[in-house]
């Protein structure tokens, strides 16, 4: 194989950075989608708008935020607007295009739980919960899903509706009066996926290089379905893989209390 | 009109047991020497309302001085869960914690209606999603002129509001700048408020549109320099992101978790503050 070596986490990254527009308005959602989401700005869609709930519109942090709320997201910002106005006049109002949520359980139709493992009353596990996700499944025009693939985190039945995605799948969300697209995009540390269009199950579409089917099916705990026809995801590129090596050590040495390196004297 | 008051003094006047109260901040200027300020007082059977409970909810329930949270996010931004939180609701330790749970866009709009003096916020939102089913809160209504099925919750009216703020002028007008959560409609929406600030000056030097509580809309005012801390004052201190990762843990062994609020909080005062925001003001 020739091209730099990369990690799985790494590939998932990329791919998912890969997926996003110049044009588009992104809400970013915690945790997984923020490296993807400023991995994309810093190399082919450096104008994008990216959101955050803080309020936080047209971010474009130098680091990536331990919080969704963090000093620089707002330095960097176009403007910032009260949480209220965020969840009613952009997202509300329809001006977002793409939702980019990560999940801790998920089904194969794209329904998402960050609530609780087990009964909602008396919970294994208690989540810390929806946050903004519910709204940004229902307003965002449509929603791209990141996570890496394990058999705890992708299963046959989540224990609890956080966010909705397909449903049952087929047309349920227009049932419901749903009008936006919901999930759209899956992509995983093995591999890429998107809705049949009918079912609107989750299907691979590409694998990522080096990935076999067997591996997917070993850590996703549905039946997994395939394409007809499987591509191989292309590998990240030296830029993209650059790109985020250098992010993650300024977020890591933020994080850490430590300055910048790339600022030392 | 807004009163100057030391914080010990605002806390005993404005928090009562069994209050329904809101320590505001959406991961900036969050409440932090207040909250521990109503931990020393001691208060029981609380209400507490915030979109985003992280520490201080934490171990506000880990006190054992929460009866019921109404929330939207419960985690430490960036690191992970709650453990006091869990543990209680988990385990009921050290006593069960009623939750009534809500989204981002239900708990704004809800802030927004209560600022705004309405009975209930209405918008497009909880399509099919599981809350709406545990939460009876959670309701609907039909506009009456597109015939649209939209969601509705209570306003939010807390009895008390706290919120953390840079400066406040002589005569108490409060400005918040940068990140502004809801806290805005937070203190409009209480019956009471509580404002620590960083600085008292003598002019706020605020542009005509900036985000600004006159006087008249505040209960008190309690100078603390540092009081948001670990959390981040824009313009400044930095956040401590280390600290917020040293708290998981803290929280996670009841043991640790006392001993650390008996030093660290029941032991201490709000001038503490101050100092551990020091090294973190370069950050700002």
């Amino acid at each position: 194989m020739s091209g730099p070596a990369f990690t799985p986490d790494e590939m998932m990254t990329v791919a998912a950075s890969r997926a996003l527009k110049n044009d588009d308005v992104c809400f970013v959602g915690i945790g997984a989608p923020s490296a993807a989401c400023n991995v994309a700005r810093l190399t082919h869609a450096p104008d994008i708008t990216l959101i955050y709930e803080s309020g936080t519109i047209g971010t474009a942090p130098d680091v990536l935020p331990l919080s969704i709320g963090d000093g620089e997201l707002c330095d960097t910002a176009v403007t910032t607007v009260g949480v209220p106005e965020m969840f009613r006049y952009w997202l509300q109002g329809g001006r977002v295009t793409i939702g980019f949520l990560g999940a801790a359980q998920l089904d194969r139709f794209g329904n998402i739980n960050t609530t609780v493992i087990g009964d909602y009353a008396h919970p294994r596990t208690r989540l810390p919960g929806g946050g903004g996700a519910p709204e940004i499944a229902g307003s965002s025009g449509e929603i791209f899903i990141t996570m890496k693939q394990s058999l705890r985190g992708m299963v046959e039945r989540i224990d609890f509706f956080t966010s909705f995605g397909h449903g049952e799948g087929g047309d349920h969300r227009q049932r419901l009066g749903i009008e936006t697209k919901g999930p759209t995009l899956l992509i995983t540390d093995l591999a890429i996926w998107r809705p049949d269009p009918q079912t609107k199950e989750f299907t691979v579409v590409s694998l990522h290089p080096g990935v076999t089917k067997d591996e997917v099916q070993a850590t996703c705990g549905w039946t997994v379905k395939f394409a007809d026809h499987i591509e191989e995801t292309p590998p990240p590129t030296d830029l993209e893989l650059t790109t985020l090596r250098d992010l993650k050590a300024r977020t890591k040495a933020a994080h850490e209390g430590r300055p910048d390196p790339g600022k030392a004297a | 009109m807004a009163k100057f008051q030391p914080l010990a003094d605002a806390v005993r006047d404005n928090l009562n047991d069994g209050d329904v109260v809101a320590f505001e901040g959406f991961t900036h200027l969050i409440p932090h020497a207040a909250a521990h300020e109503a931990i020393r007082q001691g208060r029981k059977g609380l209400t507490v309302i915030r979109m985003t409970p992280d520490l201080i909810y934490d171990q506000l329930i880990g006190m054992g001085m929460v009866k019921k949270m109404i929330f939207s996010y419960a985690g430490n931004p960036g690191v992970g869960l709650l453990r006091r939180m869990r543990d209680a609701v988990e385990n009921g330790w050290p006593q069960p914690l009623e939750l009534e749970e809500h989204s981002h866009a239900a708990m704004a709009n809800a802030y927004e209606a209560g600022a705004a003096g309405l009975p209930c916020a209405v918008f497009r939102g909880y399509r099919g999603a599981e809350l709406a089913q545990v939460n009876h809160n959670v309701r609907s209504v039909t506009c009456p002129f597109t015939g649209e099925v939209l969601a509705a919750v209570p306003a939010v009216r807390p009895d008390v509001a706290f919120i953390h703020a840079q400066k406040a002028d002589r005569k108490g007008n409060v400005l918040i700048e940068g990140i502004l959560g809801v806290q805005k409609e937070a203190v409009l929406a209480a019956k009471r408020s509580v404002v620590t600030v960083e600085e008292v000056v003598e002019d706020l030097d605020a542009h005509p549109n900036a985000c600004l509580l006159p006087n008249w809309t505040v209960g008190s005012i309690c100078q603390v320099p540092g009081g948001a801390h670990p959390s981040y004052a824009h313009g400044y201190y930095g956040r401590d992101n280390a600290y917020y990762i040293a708290w998981d843990k803290i929280a996670a062994d009841r043991e640790t978790f006392s001993s650390w609020m008996e030093e660290n909080v029941l032991n201490a005062g709000p001038e503490v503050f101050a100092d551990r925001v020091g090294k973190l003001r370069s950050a700002a």
